[in-house]
């Protein structure tokens, strides 16, 4: 079996809290990721998913260096991500990259997409001589579907899918081995969504890519993944391949969300049993001992509050963190 | 994020087609700078702001032109003579001539307009982008001493400052005194520049483009020149052409209060000072200067309000 | 209050050849040609669309909270119980607002003004139009909180909305449309922005809502799940126009028009896995340049001759079922 080319141990990260008019003191701290630990496989896609506040967006940040972990560690292909720096440091950049999420704010209004596109060989000016950016430019908005004719064009020349189709060729630049797609089609229209979609799924096969996909949609990520996580309030409290998740969960939050998903057939309208939360997500300031999720859970007992269950193999056979965890099919 | 409301621009609505489809044929690339200018060329409020200050930027580099008579040309018999054919402004109760004054007095407003804007602009502007990148403790220290600054009143300052340099009654050189009045001004309101520029640039330290930029290992000094200084210079321009025009005010303050620029050297403001006992027997000697002060300023003004609106995206 | 014994659905809203165009500095763009459709009361009507397909414009002309230059309504009607909305003085529109026809939008932060408490928002409605007092304004905003499930509404009816997580902002929002009792609500998007469990909530919400007070209920939306789960019936929208328009379990089972078939290929499904998505190629069209005959020809695999030149009308294609093409049989016969 080969080598996971990403292991993620242990990843917490904090955000302080700051109160104060002249200088300012750390009052409290933001969990926003708390004890990640995952594996990412070559070829594969994980896909994440968690509702608003659940820490994944925070992950990828964390995952491309763009914050600094608070403790853990991640190893790409053996190596210590979080140690390296300088020269080492940019060697990672090449291998791990990112597309993010808003096509209107991740292109720099003022460079043209040949820029734009051209700007990773220009910081790492050894992937490629000065000569053949230009064609290696054109050559990345050919693959990405853009007409390579546009190399000129200013961002706001282009409609939301383009600019995103740009994004991912910037990604695509330095050939990485990793990408990571921080809600990289939330922001589409549903039509151009399929579109930006079959492109990543047709790039993961033709350059060997593996993608940590993080959104909130359930249905587009079970589309994509290999393998699926699920986050709450900072925690994986589930993982497992695309099937483990949606044909048998475990954890009674997965079970919760993947219910409240609608499915486009009307035939099934009053059929769906629907697991309905109480309350709302806990602070991330202070989240609630034990199991987090224990406050809007149906089968919370004493124990939820005394011990956090561990991310391990239960009922399903897949990595499930619930004291009581069962399977249980909730998508028809 | 959503896509843009549609009522605010069509072009950007989600997925339709922009108006540049490929379907229509090669358009040249249209930056954002390029579109300002497009939209400002039109505009009569700039074309007529731009064209009053070239005229005062021509008086200034050749008053020769515009004056056969020299500052200094005095004729104590025409003292106080309202405009007339041969002095169009007048004289003053010096013999000056009051047209031949103004004339002249534009260089100095001007020179020191300019200069104090540049270095008030520069100044600000690196330590607001020090302050607003580095962010923190840096942050705090920068803004702190800012706020010292910026909790001078004006007036007050440029007096103790202008007054230790000159005594009064002394009466220093042209270049000399324009390069204090120019430093005093600088040195009051740099503050204003660096508050502009650190929030622009907090703003645009956020914007995912940067993010991305960082992500591929882009060094410090090509995430300040190459990201965040185009897309924060533009409130810093608007603020810069505004700010020209406050600065010929100043020194027209300063002037009156006998400490800025004062004779012999010339400028509207040292002309406004002149007036101050005259006025009400030879309105000449002063509305004719404040006049020019006036009418330049306010294209300073209509010009940054131009601009901003050429520059701010959303409103196009 | 109105007669809400009356389970019989009576016609609220027609509207009618509706065109509205947008006087912009790159040229006209037509945002509307030609919408038409009708709102019973009890009954959930969806619009779908996506970006550009004039959903929200119509909504917002339905309204009157469109800005008026840059936007022009050249032809037309909107009726509400048969008054002509369009010609009606403005007073009259303002007074209809709110009390007739409500909206809420899809973000409530920006919706709400966040310099007042969401207890005066609602009271201040009450007390302006319904003449209240205070203390029944105060009474009633924490009776309609209660409502929509806000808890401790009495001390939450004097939080600012920033105060309010995205679920209860929206939940706040519902509550001051409501206030007035309007006969009919529009929602424009108004789950996009939550997480799944709280649309869930909302939905819910919305329908027994609707269901206490028959009231008739415009759901504007690009989502075709949602659709799928609540809606009676559906129009479908793209380039200013209606392409079809058919009961929800009639649309679904088989779709009549190329774009809604196609849109419905092309949406990852929570219950399937994993074939390539089927896409429409290319993009909307620029509002300020449609093509002519069939606004969607260009990326429609059926697209012959005919579709460039002529523009569909809306072929009958069932009981109360319409379809804007020229093979509207055809594709319905397909599925």
């Amino acid at each position: 079996m080969p080598d996971p080319i990403l292991q993620v141990s242990e990843l917490v990260k904090y955000f302080p809290v700051l109160s104060g008019v002249l200088f300012r003191r750390t009052v409290g701290q933001v969990k926003a990721v708390d004890g990640v630990s995952f594996d990412l496989m070559p070829g594969e896609t994980l896909g994440v998913v968690g509702e608003s506040g659940c820490g994944k967006s925070t992950l990828a940040q964390v995952l491309m260096r763009l914050e600094e972990p608070t403790s853990g560690t991640a190893f790409f292909e053996g190596r210590d991500m979080f140690k390296m720096r300088g020269p080492e440091l940019r060697r990672l950049r090449r291998n791990i990259q990112i597309v993010l999420q808003d096509p209107y704010t991740s292109l720099n209004p003022r460079m043209t997409v040949g820029d734009i596109v051209g700007e990773p060989f220009e910081i790492h000016s050894e992937v490629a001589p000065k000569g053949s950016r230009g064609a290696k430019v054109r050559e990345l908005l050919d693959v990405v579907g853009l007409n390579p004719e546009h190399i000129n064009r200013y961002p706001h020349q282009f409609s939301g899918g383009q600019r995103q189709r740009i994004g991912i060729a910037r990604a695509l630049a330095l050939r990485p081995k990793v990408i990571i797609c921080d809600e990289a089609v939330s922001a589409l229209d549903v039509s151009i969504q399929a579109q930006v979609m079959n492109l990543l799924g047709q790039l993961q096969g033709e350059f060997g890519l593996s993608y940590v996909f993080i959104a909130h949609d359930l249905s587009v990520v079970r589309h994509l993944s290999t393998r699926v996580a699920v986050m709450y309030l900072g925690k994986i409290v589930e993982i497992g391949t695309e099937d483990d998740i949606y044909a048998h969960p475990s954890h009674p939050y997965t079970q919760a969300l993947l219910s409240a998903v609608p499915v486009a057939d009307p035939a099934l309208r009053g059929n769906r049993q629907i697991i309905r939360l109480e309350g709302d997500v806990p602070s991330p300031v202070d989240p609630p001992s034990g199991c987090r999720f224990r406050t809007r859970c149906w089968k919370v007992q004493d124990i939820c509050a005394r011990e956090e269950p561990a991310l391990s193999i239960r009922a399903g056979g897949h990595l499930s963190a619930c004291h009581f965890a069962e399977e249980r099919s909730v998508v028809p | 994020m959503t896509d843009p409301n549609i009522a605010a621009d069509l072009s950007h609505v989600g997925e339709v087609a922009p108006v540049t489809d490929p379907a229509n044929g090669p358009h040249k690339p249209r930056s954002l700078w390029g579109d300002a200018w497009r939209q400002l060329r039109r505009k009569p409020l700039f074309l007529l702001s731009v064209f009053i200050i070239l005229v005062v930027v021509v008086i200034a580099i050749a008053p020769g032109l515009f004056s056969s008579r020299a500052a200094d040309f005095s004729d104590l018999n025409h003292a106080n003579e309202s405009p007339s054919a041969d002095a169009w402004f007048g004289y003053d109760n010096q013999g000056y001539d009051v047209y031949a004054r103004t004339i002249y007095g534009a260089r100095a407003s001007l020179l020191v307009g300019i200069f104090a804007t540049l270095l008030t602009v520069l100044i600000g502007s690196i330590v607001g982008i020090i302050a607003g990148y580095y962010g923190r403790w840096i942050d705090s220290v920068l803004s702190r001493f800012g706020d010292i600054f910026a909790g001078l009143p004006f007036v007050l300052g440029a007096i103790v400052i202008l007054t230790t340099f000159n005594p009064p009654d002394s009466h220093p050189g042209e270049v000399r005194i324009i390069a204090q009045v120019v430093g005093s001004i600088s040195v009051l309101t740099w503050p204003v520049a660096m508050r502009i520029m650190r929030s622009a640039t907090l703003v645009a330290k956020q914007l995912d483009y940067v993010k991305a930029a960082r992500g591929l290992g882009a060094s410090t000094s090509r995430i300040i020149f190459r990201h965040l200084l185009p897309n924060t210079i533009a409130p810093v321009l608007v603020y810069a052409t505004i700010a020209l025009g406050a600065a010929i005010g100043a020194e027209a303050t300063l002037a009156y209060l006998g400490i800025g620029i004062r004779s012999p050297v010339v400028s509207w403001g040292v002309e406004i000072s002149d007036a101050r006992d005259y006025f009400q027997n030879v309105p000449h000697m002063l509305l004719f200067p404040a006049g020019f002060v006036t009418i330049t300023v306010l294209a300073f003004v209509m010009l940054g309000d131009a601009v901003r609106q050429a520059l701010d995206p959303k409103a196009r | 209050m109105q007669e809400m014994l009356n389970t019989e659905q009576e016609t609220l809203l027609e509207i009618e050849d509706l065109h509205v165009e947008f006087r912009t500095s790159d040229g006209v763009a037509n945002v509307l040609n030609g919408v038409g459709y009708n709102v019973r009361s009890g009954e959930t009507l969806a619009i779908l669309g996506e970006s550009g397909s004039g959903k929200s414009v119509t909504a917002q002309t339905i309204m009157g909270i469109l800005d008026m230059p840059p936007a022009v309504v050249t032809a037309g009607s909107i009726r509400f119980h048969g008054e002509e909305l369009l010609t009606a003085s403005a007073n009259r529109r303002t007074e209809i607002r709110g009390d007739g026809i409500a909206m809420i939008f899809q973000d409530a932060l920006s919706a709400l003004n966040p310099v007042f408490t969401v207890g005066f928002q609602i009271e201040e409605q009450l007390r302006v139009r319904r003449g209240m007092t205070r203390r029944e304004a105060r009474q009633r905003a924490i009776e309609l909180l209660d409502l929509v499930r806000i808890p401790a509404a009495k001390t939450r009816v004097k939080d600012y909305p920033h105060q309010f997580s995205g679920g209860m902002r929206q939940r706040a929002m519902i509550a001051m449309s409501l206030a007035l009792d309007p006969e009919l609500l529009i929602a424009d998007e108004p789950t996009t922005a939550l997480d799944v469990t709280v649309q869930v909530q909302i939905m819910e919400l919305l329908a027994e809502i609707q269901a206490e007070r028959h009231m008739g209920l415009i759901l504007i939306t690009h989502d075709l799940a949602v659709v799928a789960e609540v809606a009676d019936r559906i129009a479908v929208m793209y380039a200013g126009r209606i392409v079809e328009q058919a009961e929800v379990a009639e649309l679904f089972r088989a779709p009549g028009h190329p774009y809604t078939e196609a849109l419905m290929n092309s949406i990852p499904r929570l219950d399937l896995k994993g074939q390539t998505l089927k896409t429409i190629t290319g993009l909307p069209p620029s509002l300020l340049n449609i093509p002519p005959g069939c606004p969607f020809h260009p990326r429609c695999e059926r697209a012959v001759d005919r579709c460039e030149t002529e523009r569909p009308e809306q072929h009958n294609i069932g009981f109360g079922r319409v379809s804007a093409c020229h093979f509207a049989e055809e594709v319905v016969a397909r599925a």
